[in-house]
């Protein structure tokens, strides 16, 4: 049986649903990501996990007890806040010390505690600053250490990353997967930002106004995105249209170029449209050396982004890009020159809505 | 430049005078009270009257107790507006601001309606009672002040998501309110409770009708029946408003001090 299980959630505000039939399992110890754009419903579910909001209808168990009627307070969650959400009026110690006075512990064992949660983030040396005193980012890990000073069953993390500097970020994001696999709690973390939770999650649950799109390991949710919208909001990707040519030979044309997907088309026929997905890495113009599948177009522009070269190519109406490594002794593709696109049959996903 | 400069040091003058001016005539007044010579008589007298000690004592109990009702009633209102009724904040605001419009002299007569000794809920028909029904009105009259002080103050924290993390570590609503909220929304009940307590001392419409023996009476029957008593008293009650805002003024810095935001 699944430690966290979210069974039929819905939550409503007015006339306005946000929240639409919302299932998820998750195991003991696992780190989960829920993956969405602003207002897909994400923060309101982990809203509703730490009883801040009550479900509309569906239950949430936890460890085996429902925690409907729970209160915030009666549950054992921890909780990371974007807003770090540190009292200011006490010290860093005081203010991981809280919730272990709260739960009545005596003073040695506080302060034992507390010593081991500072150690964990590496701040032990600032337990006696107040939290204006410390950076945004030294903040959330204070804010981090308190939320798990009492042992919580349950770490929800909403958007702990997004107040910091990109640098601070990566940082601390990579810190907070190894203190969640050093204690082996079982974390929700909510994001917007896919890199995130690519990254760090045992799986992620990619949310679309209201429902779970797809739930998966980011390898899943990155490789083989299961809808239009995963497949648009998870990387960047080339999103084109072909016509069916022939369905039982699963032959299709892009512009007017002729390609065989490895994929079954499913019940189509001749002329029916599919939309059809191509990751810009998943392509090169190596002279035939890699791929099995070409399409052949006209550069209309190239982009030197560092580290890759991004291309942009017509393939009759469709545009394609494709990203190529930097190398120093070979120029990017001219615009107007005409190039070959290689890529596996497999690369290229159909999109079904 | 220099015209606009000089203009606006003489309005600055000018109002000065007009505060100031008075003032400075009233002190020289006060210590007239021996012929041929300036002397500290005025005071002297003032001070060692026992009605004046009395009235003062009392002004000074009834001006704490004020202040403790009414950070009690304010702080949670002002709390609970904030993070569960923010809709109602308009409501709340309007009637906060009532006693502003309604005169001292209208609201207790109301009071002596409302709450005589022969009606559902009689305060007056005791000593006690009326000092009850007294404090209370003082709550109303510093309501719109002590409102905003402590409402300003809970703006510069983030009242919602600090209530949310103490949920989360397991804290009940008194612990919330007293560990959490009050401490950090202190400046604004100081604030607040200085300017109680300026309105209390100086009080004399409320005392006077509900008949107690507050320090805004004594100081209207001293003026009525005293030549030089009274405009030292005029100017022990300046120092005693002027130390409430020099107060005031020192907890504003402290709060500057301290830490503000999450």
């Amino acid at each position: 049986m699944s430690f966290l299980t979210l069974t039929g959630i819905q939550k409503s505000f007015g006339p306005v649903q946000v929240v639409k039939d919302f299932d998820m399992a998750i195991e003991k110890g696992e780190f989960v990501s829920f993956l969405g754009p602003s207002g897909c419903g994400k923060t309101t579910v982990l809203r509703m996990v730490a009883g801040f909001e009550a479900p509309s209808a569906g239950t949430i168990v936890i460890n085996g007890r429902n925690q409907n009627e729970l209160k915030p307070n009666q549950r054992n969650i921890g909780m990371v806040f974007q807003a770090y959400a540190l009292f200011p009026n006490m010290t860093v110690h005081d203010n991981v010390a809280f919730g272990l006075k709260v739960a009545g512990m005596d003073k040695a064992a506080i302060d034992a505690r507390v010593k081991e949660m500072l150690g964990l983030i590496h701040l032990g040396h600032l337990a006696d600053r107040f939290p204006y005193q410390m950076s945004g980012g030294q903040q959330q890990r204070v804010a981090l250490a308190r939320a798990l000073a009492p042992k919580p069953q349950v770490l929800l993390l909403d958007e702990p990353l997004s107040a910091l500097d990109a640098k601070i970020r990566v940082s601390l994001r990579e810190e907070i997967r190894m203190i969640q696999q050093q204690l082996g709690i079982t974390t929700v973390f909510v994001t917007h930002d896919q890199e995130e939770a690519l990254s760090i999650s045992d799986r992620i649950v990619v949310m679309n106004a209201g429902r779970a799109d797809q739930i998966g390991t980011p390898f899943d949710i990155y490789n083989r995105p299961a809808t239009r919208f995963v497949a648009s909001f998870v990387g960047t990707l080339n999103l084109i249209e072909g016509t069916v040519v022939d369905p039982t030979a699963n032959r299709i044309s892009i512009g007017d170029q002729d390609i065989t997907l490895r994929e079954p088309l499913g019940p189509a026929k001749a002329g029916d449209k599919v939309s059809l997905a191509l990751r810009p890495e998943a392509g090169s113009i190596a002279e035939g050396a890699r791929g099995d599948t070409a399409l052949t177009g006209q550069v209309i522009s190239s982009n030197f982004l560092g580290s890759v070269i991004r291309t942009r190519m017509k393939v009759g109406e469709p545009v394609i890009s494709f990203d190529m490594f930097n190398a120093p002794g070979r120029n990017p593709p001219a615009v107007g020159e005409v190039v070959t696109l290689r890529f596996t049959a497999s690369d290229l996903l159909i999109i079904r809505e | 430049m220099k015209t606009q400069k000089i203009g606006a040091w003489i309005a600055i003058l000018f109002g000065a005078s007009y505060f100031v001016v008075p003032l400075i005539a009233t002190f020289e007044f006060s210590l007239r009270m021996r012929r041929g010579e300036y002397s500290f008589d005025a005071y002297r007298s003032v001070f060692s009257d026992v009605q004046f000690r009395e009235s003062f004592s009392y002004s000074i109990v009834m001006a704490i107790l004020t202040i403790i009702f009414g950070v009690l009633l304010v702080v949670p209102t002002a709390y609970w507006v904030r993070l569960r009724l923010p809709q109602m904040r308009p409501v709340v605001e309007f009637i906060t601001l009532m006693p502003l419009v309604i005169p001292a002299i209208v609201i207790v007569f109301g009071y002596l309606r409302l709450y005589n000794s022969s009606s559902f809920i009689p305060f007056t028909g005791s000593a006690r009672g009326t000092d009850a029904l007294l404090m209370f009105s003082f709550m109303t009259l510093s309501l719109p002040y002590m409102y905003r002080s402590v409402d300003t103050a809970m703006r510069t924290i983030d009242v919602g998501t600090l209530t949310e993390a103490a949920q989360s570590l397991g804290a009940s609503w008194p612990t919330i309110m007293f560990k959490c909220i009050f401490p950090n929304v202190m400046s604004g009940v100081l604030s607040g409770a200085f300017i109680t307590f300026a309105i209390v001392i100086g009080e004399f419409t409320m005392p006077s009708l509900l008949n107690r023996p507050a320090f805004g009476p004594y100081l209207q029957l001293i003026g009525a029946n005293r030549a030089y008593e009274p405009p030292a008293l005029a100017i022990i009650a300046f120092a005693i408003t002027w130390l409430s805002m020099a107060l005031l003024q020192l907890a504003s810095r402290l709060n500057k001090s301290a830490p503000s935001r999450p």
